[in-house]
């Protein structure tokens, strides 16, 4: 092989003394086999909506939160917090794991304000680039230091978590979550795979608000799950990317993480502001993992800024310090969980306008779902292709695996997206 | 089958029920007699220790270390020659008016809303980045054969170029084709900023260096680097500074440059260009973008990883870009959407607030003039150190040849000291800097350099 570059290489440099002076290679572009990519399932619907003339269009694709009027909302203790921080900053780097008092902050939502863990020092926790970055900094992580280990995926899932692990190069594998024909959740068929999944696997938990079926463990299902992955040692990663936005109540939507610990769980969470302060574009979230001890805590710390610190040196400031004045203002803690509760209410609200409207217009089917789900997202139950009509005949914007983004609802478009729905589905 | 009954309802604890649920999933198919020998401890914590407990401790981030040793040091004469951020003559941080200006614009606008940006981040930041590095009359940008992403910085827009030349960059001719298999080579100058072979690695490239900094001379080393660059494998990827070489301030002159650009073109290399100083090092924004404008002004293709970081300030607000220039339109056009399944599964799309306070200067004329002087004025006041330093040294007599100092350029000067001496100049004269003798002249000021310029002396005279 060795010869054979070397044959290659002076070839290669006869050939090219032989060409023109300029040194420009005439050649074609070095980017020629370069494929296009496919468009991201989920983003590719919100373009193809914006590109969409009709007055009658509805976007329920991407989970942004929506007020009544379907317009996107700012939080006002943000609006507060940018206020306070606009002019004062001196927008220096923060350090690797990111913003200290951001994470301290962070963890108390997740492990409770007087967890033990956090006065023990026993979790290391950086900020990160909001849910996304968390994931992949896990994965990252879980390749670098258990490189023989896999990840077990709920299916369905969002499409991301995916591309997360694959990119980190951590072979997937699934386990069964959604039930089509309950449209609730498959538990024996969950309960089945986590026991004949090899001793010590890694799983991917949501930790509430399923994306994108919006369906949930009980919290007697969840205290089995934990039972069993006591027993076969399985190593619990959360995802909490809607605390606060599923029930309204954000100790409440920790209910499957508190679980987990008052049993005695080394977990790792990811935790995302993105929804639940409507801080999307600042890029604000938390990766952290329950050791031991503090001095593990200490050096797993240590290993995630080893793999934060090549991909983008130190975690942006502005997102972080809007969180962190929100959060370490009584008052301004106590505005945001009221405007959260409210998020979370007009949600459940839409939920219920739909099922009855559809119900009303006398729907063959069952959308009982539609109100036992929780969270952002419905799992109507609606195949690509009636998905697909609802797009072509009546501006109706979704992913393709009939996810209906609550957020999108409004008592404006609530009648029309029903019975446009009615419309696709009264046949089936 | 029997089974140990704790399914009863109403005599079991919820404890019991989820035991009892345990085992039946646990032994479901099994000889029914096995299951009395299965233990459920109620207190049952976890089973053996952590998954992680085999980690070592990860050493100190050698750069960002420095700050933590300057920062634990009580004495009150200590100096923070570290890190690259820029200091005033106070020694304070600054925030340019400008940005601070934007800033305020931002909040005055209650019409803007904070959702994602695209997964290619701030599209007008995007348009105007590419017109400020590679020129407003750029042909390349006027042929719409420019891709740009926004990304987290300098080190962001590394780390994705990096990427997407390990997954797409392929030598195109058929002797390569066997060798498809091999990792993509980039080639680093030696030396180079510490993160550099970190990024490309973890990017999955295969990392080598070419000579760059003479020793001897404090100069460059242009011989060993045409060598070097002469000897590389066709089609490899070879990383260049733009200007302000970190951490040596040694810059090739645009001969020099001009003789690089025609020996990589005519041996097939990809240029990565990482610009984090422009405007920064000389003081203008077109001079410091020269060398690669010469790159794009014959046709060929390059990346560019641009930092605002240090000449906009805007350091922890992490806002860069990467533009890779193609040989044509539809090209650029796939080439984004590749750059897409990059950016997505890393941290979906980039942060809105830096690339919307640049966006707001570069896009207003007479902000955009502000920022070009207060730019001027940060290198400037940074040359003037360079000048006080190198003055200092010569009343005091200091042995050997100083003039490196104020031949070198941008942020940093690469003193020449060793190890020893940096870590005697720290113990004794609480001066922090990198091991590898490399200063940081923004955190200088008038007050300090005689301060430094003992320590250097008192160093030198030693013979450490």
């Amino acid at each position: 092989v060795i010869m054979a570059m070397r044959i290659r290489n002076s070839a290669s440099r006869g050939t090219m003394m032989s060409r023109q002076i300029s040194g420009l290679r005439s050649m074609s572009s070095w980017w020629k086999n370069v494929e296009p990519a496919p468009k991201d399932p989920i983003l590719g619907v919100t373009e193809a909506f914006l590109a969409d003339p009709s007055p009658d269009k509805v976007n329920v694709g991407v989970g942004a939160y929506r007020d009544d009027n379907g317009k996107p909302v700012v939080l006002e203790c943000v609006r507060e917090a940018e206020r306070r921080i606009a002019g004062t900053s001196f927008m220096e780097y923060l350090p690797m794991g990111g913003s200290v008092k951001m994470v301290d902050e962070t963890l108390k939502l997740a492990y409770g304000d007087n967890s033990e863990f956090i006065k023990d020092k026993r979790i290391a926790a950086v900020q990160s680039l909001s849910g996304t970055g968390a994931c992949r900094l896990f994965a990252d992580f879980q390749k670098r230091f258990r490189p023989d280990s896999q990840i077990y995926i709920p299916v369905p899932t969002w499409s991301n978590h995916h591309n997360i692990w694959r990119d980190a190069q951590v072979t997937q594998k699934t386990y069964h979550y959604y039930h089509p024909e309950t449209k609730g959740l498959d538990f024996s068929g969950l309960m089945d795979d986590v026991k004949n999944a090899p001793e010590g696997s890694f799983f991917l938990l949501h930790a509430c608000a399923h994306n994108p079926t919006g369906v949930d463990p009980t919290e007697e299902q969840w205290r089995e799950i934990s039972q069993l992955f006591k027993a076969k040692n399985h190593f619990a990663f959360f995802d909490m990317a809607y605390q606060g936005f599923a029930s309204g109540d954000p100790a409440r939507d920790a209910k499957s993480i508190r679980i987990f610990l008052e049993d005695g769980h080394h977990i790792g969470i990811s935790q995302s502001y993105a929804k639940n302060m409507g801080l999307y574009g600042q890029r604000v979230g938390c990766l952290s993992v329950l050791c031991e001890d503090e001095k593990q805590a200490v050096t797993v710390k240590s290993q995630l800024q080893q793999l934060a610190r090549p991909m983008y040196s130190n975690p942006p400031l502005h997102g972080a310090q809007i969180v962190s004045t929100i959060l370490g203002d009584p008052a301004l803690k106590g505005l945001w969980l009221k405007e959260v509760k409210v998020m979370a209410d007009r949600i459940i609200g839409m939920r219920t306008a739909l099922r009855e409207s559809l119900e009303k217009l006398g729907s063959p089917l069952s959308w009982e779902h539609v109100t036992k789900q929780i969270g952002m997202f419905c799992y109507s139950g609606m195949t690509p292709e009636q998905v697909d009509r609802l797009t072509s005949e009546y501006h109706i914007y979704m992913t393709r695996n009939g996810r209906i983004s609550m957020a999108g609802v409004t008592t404006g478009n609530v009648g029309y997206l029903a019975n446009a729905i009615h419309e696709v589905t009264k046949s089936s | 089958m029997k089974t140990n009954d704790f399914s009863s309802s109403s005599s079991s604890s919820p404890s019991d029920r989820r035991i009892g649920a345990l085992l039946r999933h646990l032994t479901a198919g099994t000889d029914a007699d096995r299951v009395s020998s299965v233990f459920a401890s109620p207190t049952s914590g976890g089973a053996g220790g952590s998954v992680f407990a085999h980690l070592v401790q990860a050493p100190e981030d050698a750069i960002l270390g420095v700050t933590i040793a300057y920062n634990k040091d009580p004495s009150p004469i200590k100096l923070n020659l570290g890190v690259g951020a820029y200091r005033t003559e106070e020694g304070k941080p600054l925030v340019l008016n400008v940005v601070r200006k934007a800033e305020q614009q931002l909040i005055n606008d209650r019409s803007r809303i904070k959702e994602y940006l695209p997964i290619v981040g701030l599209v007008e930041f995007n348009k105007l980045s590419a017109k400020l590095i590679l020129g407003a009359d750029s042909p390349a940008i006027r042929e719409n054969r420019v891709t740009t992403v926004e990304c987290l910085s300098g080190t962001g827009s590394l780390r994705v170029g990096g990427e997407f030349l390990a997954r797409h960059y392929h030598q195109v001719d058929m002797l390569s084709l066997l060798f498809f298999f091999f990792q993509k080579t980039i080639y680093i100058p030696q030396p180079t900023w510490g993160n550099h072979p970190k990024i490309f690695t973890l990017a999955g490239l295969s990392v080598k260096t070419y000579r760059y900094y003479d020793p001897s001379t404090r100069g460059l080393n242009f011989q060993g680097l045409l060598e070097d660059l002469s000897a590389a494998p066709q089609g490899s990827i070879v990383l260049l500074h733009a200007c302000a070489h970190n951490p040596t301030g040694v810059d090739p002159t645009l001969e020099q440059w001009e003789q690089i650009r025609k020996l990589m073109r005519s041996k097939g290399l990809m240029p990565f260009f990482d610009s984090a100083y422009q405007g920064f090092a000389s003081g203008s924004l077109d001079t410091d973008a020269k060398p690669i404008r010469m790159f794009v002004a014959d046709g060929g293709e390059l990346l560019v990883a641009q930092s605002y970081a240090k000449n906009m300030g805007l350091y922890g607000e992490r806002v860069g870009a990467l533009s890779i220039v193609c040989k044509a339109a539809d090209v650029a056009g796939r080439v984004e959407s590749q750059l897409k399944l990059v950016i997505r599964p890393m941290y979906s799309n980039p942060p809105i607030h830096g690339a919307s306070i640049v966006a707001v200067i570069l896009r207003d004329r007479n902000l955009f003039n502000e920022w070009t002087l207060e730019l001027k004025a940060m290198a400037d006041r940074i040359i003037s150190m360079r000048k006080q330093l190198f003055e200092a040294l010569r009343a005091r007599g200091t042995p050997g040849d100083w003039t490196h100092i104020i031949k070198q350029i941008g942020m940093f000067t690469f003193t020449g000291l060793n190890p020893a001496q940096v870590s005697y100049m720290t113990k004794e004269y609480h001066i922090y800097m990198t091991s590898d003798g490399r200063i940081s002249m923004a955190g200088l000021s008038s007050k300090t350099v005689p301060h430094l310029a003992d320590a250097i002396h008192a160093v030198v005279t030693k013979a450490l």
